[in-house]
């Protein structure tokens, strides 16, 4: 039977291994696993004949890529400075408390993750939270928990309708 | 060859040569922690920055990769020099108080208290032991992971890497991982012993 | 779409940009949608989905053209809608809309008032696009078009006369007139610091090439938190990014490019790709542009969500596939730069511009603007003000003119405190500056800069430490980490801000935080550690006030900084409703039904969602 080939090769043979193609693989892999495998890394370090120490710290200097599983649903809040002086800060603390995790980390049952960034040119309707590609303007402490609330019952509801 | 001046004295330097290269050269010491000869300079410490003076205007700049060149006037030790170099020193030190070169650093150049928050995270990030990695040993096994205030030097994964043959290089040029300084101070405050010693070589209590 | 063919003469250009103009001709009307970020936030989407189903319907298809452009700038109206050629303003349009505009104003020639844009300031209904406020004191010269084109459609460039600016060049014009011209027009670079644009090209142009390769590469980076003026240029008009790109290759002697854009930008590098493949395809790029000779061929290059990668070494690291960490510039990057190559790089509304001046002239270009800030400046216009959006204005208005004039002022009858520019790299002005014209050095000089273009105006709602304080806390997890000014500086910068911010604060520290800022200005490696204390320097300078309250009086007069305030219930004025008590996440308030409600203040986290409930405003924070 004929094996499929995995992300990485995939990615490296559509970019070639030069070294200035490193970011854009990466991004593609992390795409197709949501994260960024340690395997992969490991593959892609020996193809690209690059020292996995590099690959490791790009993969680690830029904010977008994720060495760990992301969860189910990306809750996205803006950190930046007009998100901020609209007060972001409590938005971002109320998603902290409710989901029980900080930015950059997922629930235990791997339903929600927490991330921030800082501005996504949606300044007019700040604060900004982004559930899965969905943009929340003018958003508050209240209401960001009723979105993730929401959210979670749906996720209930829609397992209940499975069963 | 190059016409330059250093520290008010007229000297001539070789095209290619960097400022730090020069002084050393006339026997003037500039303090330098990530330059070492033979490694590529990265200019990351800031200790050595020297006020260069070029077509009227003066400003701070790393000694350790500026390239020599005709008419320019360097000064090692003016007021600015000597203000900047102090708060670099200091940061360093709240980073890594029981480093022994920076205890040294600190009793030379004047540095008699931390008024920052000191938290000993063991490295300061000069980079020596990467480039020795790369550059001299060819293995590659170490590098800078992560970014910002939380960079770290680290194998990849966190985890021993099989391309680190135990050479031991990174150790031997580490300037933080050495014999602590032996005092006579309390954790976290300077030791500034050396102070009454008037002639001290670079790192005067190396050995 | 005409045929795409490869054009290989000016003459053949012209031919086919007349064929596309005559095709048009049959259309009498033109509905713009406008599809940019802020619109698809308001599901832009359906309502373009919508209209063309319902001219399919009603049968307008072939009268009536429609249209999906890039950003108008008025985004906090979306999703907009313009019809030309009567110039309708149509604002927070929805798909049960569409019925209604089809009528009234396709089929016919009315307006459906309910859709007409209200003034907030007159009351006044306001029915064409050009007499809106927001509109009127700007001068869009390079935003314009986005309202007119659809950014995958390389026609609705040619029809706007588009790439006329690069047949000039090509077929009229020697490389260093054209860098004549762009100095003549005075081009200052709008990336942030204001360097001429004519000096590095002719460094560029000047520097040997050993092997022959230089690069020419635009900074799409936009790391500046809160601006968006280059995100919705490529977006909206990539081809005029391209075409000043392709004459600035042709000035420079470059024959590669690269355009690195931030990856949380997705539409905008969807468009460029798009945009570059059909400039490819009719030979606008790659070899023998348009029978020139010339030959120039640009990539796209993605970043990963870094900051620093917007500082020129950094960004061609970031290239060549490794950690964005700048290095050291004694020698220049336009001798040796992306791969030790000549390089010479631009912010995407400097590459704008140059078409601009090229068509009309350096004389002309230059008679909008002040003397040594020439032509106009798109800024990001958010924060506390009444019309959010991207304004694009003349240099030399003032910071006033555009906050109160174009912005409508701060909402909410609040009091104005702040201005901010150059984002993390600039300062906050306070309202005694506000008739500062918006010029490179005269913001320089008064402490703030002009930076890419984020102007966050902020109400007596925002704490200034805090400020300060957001920008060092943002600065550290942004900078690289490499050199120690940078990375332990900020760090204890962060430190004594929060010790003042949490009320631990004393007046030896605001002098060390002086110290420290100058020593990071003097000696850190790159663009960003030598400007990271201007936030904290500027506001220490114009609002030292709340500084001292917060060390001396443990107060936060704004209510933000958290370990200074507290919550409290008015018992006069608590109805006992119970909405605080359910709404509090760690169940501080306690109170029975119908009787007033008291914060247990040791529970209390003040998050503040009390206050927020509150339909009685019975909560007092103080
Ligand atoms: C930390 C840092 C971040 C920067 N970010 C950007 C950016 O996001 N976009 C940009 O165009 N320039 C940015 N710059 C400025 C660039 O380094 C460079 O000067 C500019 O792109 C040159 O283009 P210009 O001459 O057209 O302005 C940044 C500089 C620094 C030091
Ligand atoms: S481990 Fe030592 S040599 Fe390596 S970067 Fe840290 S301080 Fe420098
Ligand atoms: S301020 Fe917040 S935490 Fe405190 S009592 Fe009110 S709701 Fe609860
Ligand atoms: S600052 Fe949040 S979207 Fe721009
Ligand atoms: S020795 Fe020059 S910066 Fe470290």
């Amino acid at each position: 039977m004929k094996k499929e080939l995995s992300p990485e090769v995939v990615a490296v043979e559509k970019h070639g291994a030069e070294r200035s193609h490193l970011i854009r693989i990466l991004h593609e892999v992390q795409r197709e696993y949501n994260y960024l495998p340690e395997k992969a890394l490991r593959n892609i370090a020996a193809m690209m004949d690059i020292s996995l120490v590099d690959v490791y710290g790009v993969a680690t200097f830029f904010r977008s890529f994720s060495l760990e599983p992301k969860g189910k649903h990306m809750v996205t809040c803006c950190m930046g400075t007009a998100c901020h002086v609209r007060n972001s800060g409590g938005v971002l603390d109320e998603a902290k408390r409710h989901l029980g995790i900080e930015p950059g980390e997922t629930t235990g049952d791997m339903l929600f993750s927490l991330e921030t960034v800082n501005c996504l040119g949606a300044c007019a309707l700040g604060p900004v939270v982004v559930v899965d590609d969905k943009y929340y303007g003018e958003m508050t402490p209240a209401r960001v928990r009723k979105v993730l609330k929401k959210v979670a019952e749906e996720e209930g509801r829609g397992q209940d309708d499975q069963d | 060859m190059v016409n330059l001046i250093i520290d008010g004295q007229s000297v001539e330097a070789e095209e290619g040569w960097t400022i730090l290269e020069a002084a050393k050269y006339y026997g003037i010491d500039i303090p330098a922690l990530c330059y070492y000869e033979g490694l590529t300079p990265t200019s990351a410490c800031r200790v050595c920055v020297v006020e260069i003076i070029r077509g009227g205007r003066s400003r701070l700049s790393a000694s350790c990769s500026y390239p020599v060149q005709e008419g320019i006037e360097v000064r090692t030790n003016s007021k600015k020099v000597k203000r900047a170099r102090k708060v670099i020193i200091e940061l360093l030190l709240a980073s890594c108080p029981n480093s022994r070169t920076l205890q040294c650093l600190a009793s030379k150049y004047g540095v008699t208290k931390i008024r920052f928050r000191s938290e000993d995270r063991g490295c300061i990030l000069c980079g020596l032991c990467v480039r020795m990695c790369e550059e001299q040993m060819q293995a590659g096994a170490i590098g800078f992971v992560y970014r910002g205030v939380g960079r770290e030097v680290a194998m990849p994964f966190h985890t021993k890497h099989e391309a680190c043959r135990e050479c031991g290089a990174c150790l031997y040029i580490c300037p933080v991982c050495e014999l602590p300084c032996r005092g006579p101070m309390q954790p976290g405050e300077l030791c500034n012993a050396c102070l009454d010693t008037v002639q001290l070589e670079a790192f005067p209590c190396k050995d | 779409m005409v045929k795409m063919t490869r054009i290989d003469s000016p003459s053949a250009l012209e031919h086919y940009r007349r064929a596309i103009k005559e095709k048009r001709a049959k259309y009498v009307k033109t509905v713009s949608v406008c599809g940019g970020t802020g619109c698809q936030a308001h599901e832009c989407g359906a309502v373009y989905e919508a209209l063309r189903a319902a001219l399919d319907e009603n049968g307008l298809a072939k009268t009536v053209e429609l249209r999906q452009t890039g950003c108008h700038g008025f985004c906090e109206m979306g999703p907009l809608m313009v019809i030309q050629p009567s110039g309708i303003f149509y604002k927070k349009v929805s798909p049960e809309d569409i019925e209604n505009i089809v009528e009234a104003s396709l089929k016919g020639n009315k307006v459906v008032e309910e859709l007409v844009y209200e003034d907030p300031v007159s009351g006044e209904d306001i029915k064409k696009e050009s007499q809106i406020p927001f509109y009127k004191k700007q001068k869009r010269l390079l935003m314009s078009m986005n309202g007119k084109i659809d950014p995958c459609n390389i026609e609705d460039y040619l029809a706007q006369d588009g790439y006329s600016a690069l047949v000039k060049t090509l077929f009229e014009m020697e490389p260093t007139e054209v860098i004549d011209e762009v100095e003549n027009a005075g081009l200052r670079g709008r990336g942030g610091a204001g360097v001429p644009t004519a000096s590095k090209w002719k460094a560029a142009r000047k520097a040997i090439a050993r092997d022959g390769i230089k690069y020419v590469l635009c900074n799409a980076d936009e790391g500046d938190p809160g601006a968006y003026m280059d995100r919705s240029l490529l977006e909206g008009n990539p081809h005029a990014v391209l075409e000043g790109m392709i004459i600035g290759a042709y000035a420079i002697g470059a024959n590669e490019g690269y355009i690195y854009v931030r990856h949380e930008y997705p539409l905008a590098v969807d468009n460029l790709l798009v945009a570059i493949d059909q400039a490819r395809e009719l030979n606008l790029l790659g070899d023998d542009i348009l029978g020139s000779g010339f030959s120039f061929d640009i990539n796209v290059s993605i970043g990963g969500g870094a900051f620093v990668c917007g500082e020129s070494t950094a960004l061609m690291a970031s290239i060549e596939g490794r950690i964005g960490e700048p290095r050291v510039k004694h020698i220049h990057t336009a001798e040796k730069g992306l791969y030790q190559r000549p390089t010479n790089l631009n912010n995407v509304e400097t590459w704008a511009n140059v078409s601009l001046i090229i068509n009309q002239g350096a004389a002309k270009y230059k008679r909008v603007g002040t003397k040594n800030s020439t032509g106009t400046k798109i800024f990001s216009l958010v924060g506390a003000i009444n019309n959010t959006g991207l304004v694009e204005v003349p240099m030399g208005i003032t910071l006033r003119e555009i906050i109160y004039d174009i912005g409508g002022g701060v909402p909410k009858g609040k009091k104005f405190k702040a201005v901010q520019t150059g984002g993390p790299s600039g300062g906050c002005l306070p309202e005694s500056l506000l008739d500062t014209p918006v010029d490179f050095d005269r913001l320089y000089d008064v402490g703030s800069m002009m930076g890419s273009g984020g102007m966050i105006v902020m109400d007596e709602g925002t704490c200034m430490v805090d400020i300060a304080r957001y920008f060092v806390d943002f600065l550290c997890d942004e900078s690289c980490g490499k050199c120690v000014p940078c990375r332990e500086g900020l760090k204890q910068m962060l430190y004594i801000i929060e010790d003042i911010t949490e009320g631990r604060g004393t007046l030896e520290q605001l002098d060390l935080l002086k110290e420290l800022a100058e020593v990071m200005r003097d000696t850190s490696l790159c663009g960003l550690g030598q400007t990271a204390a201007n936030p904290v320097l500027s506001t220490l300078e114009y609002f030292e006030n709340e500084y001292l309250e917060h060390i001396k009086m443990k107060k936060c007069r704004a209510g933000v900084c958290k370990s200074l305030i507290t919550f409290n219930i008015n018992p006069k004025k608590c109805t006992g409703c119970m909405r605080c008590r359910k709404a509090c996440p760690v169940g501080a308030i306690k109170g029975k039904k119908k009787e007033a409600h008291i914060i247990v203040q040791e529970k209390c986290e003040k998050c503040g969602i009390c206050f927020e409930v509150c339909e009685y405003k019975a909560v007092v924070r103080k």
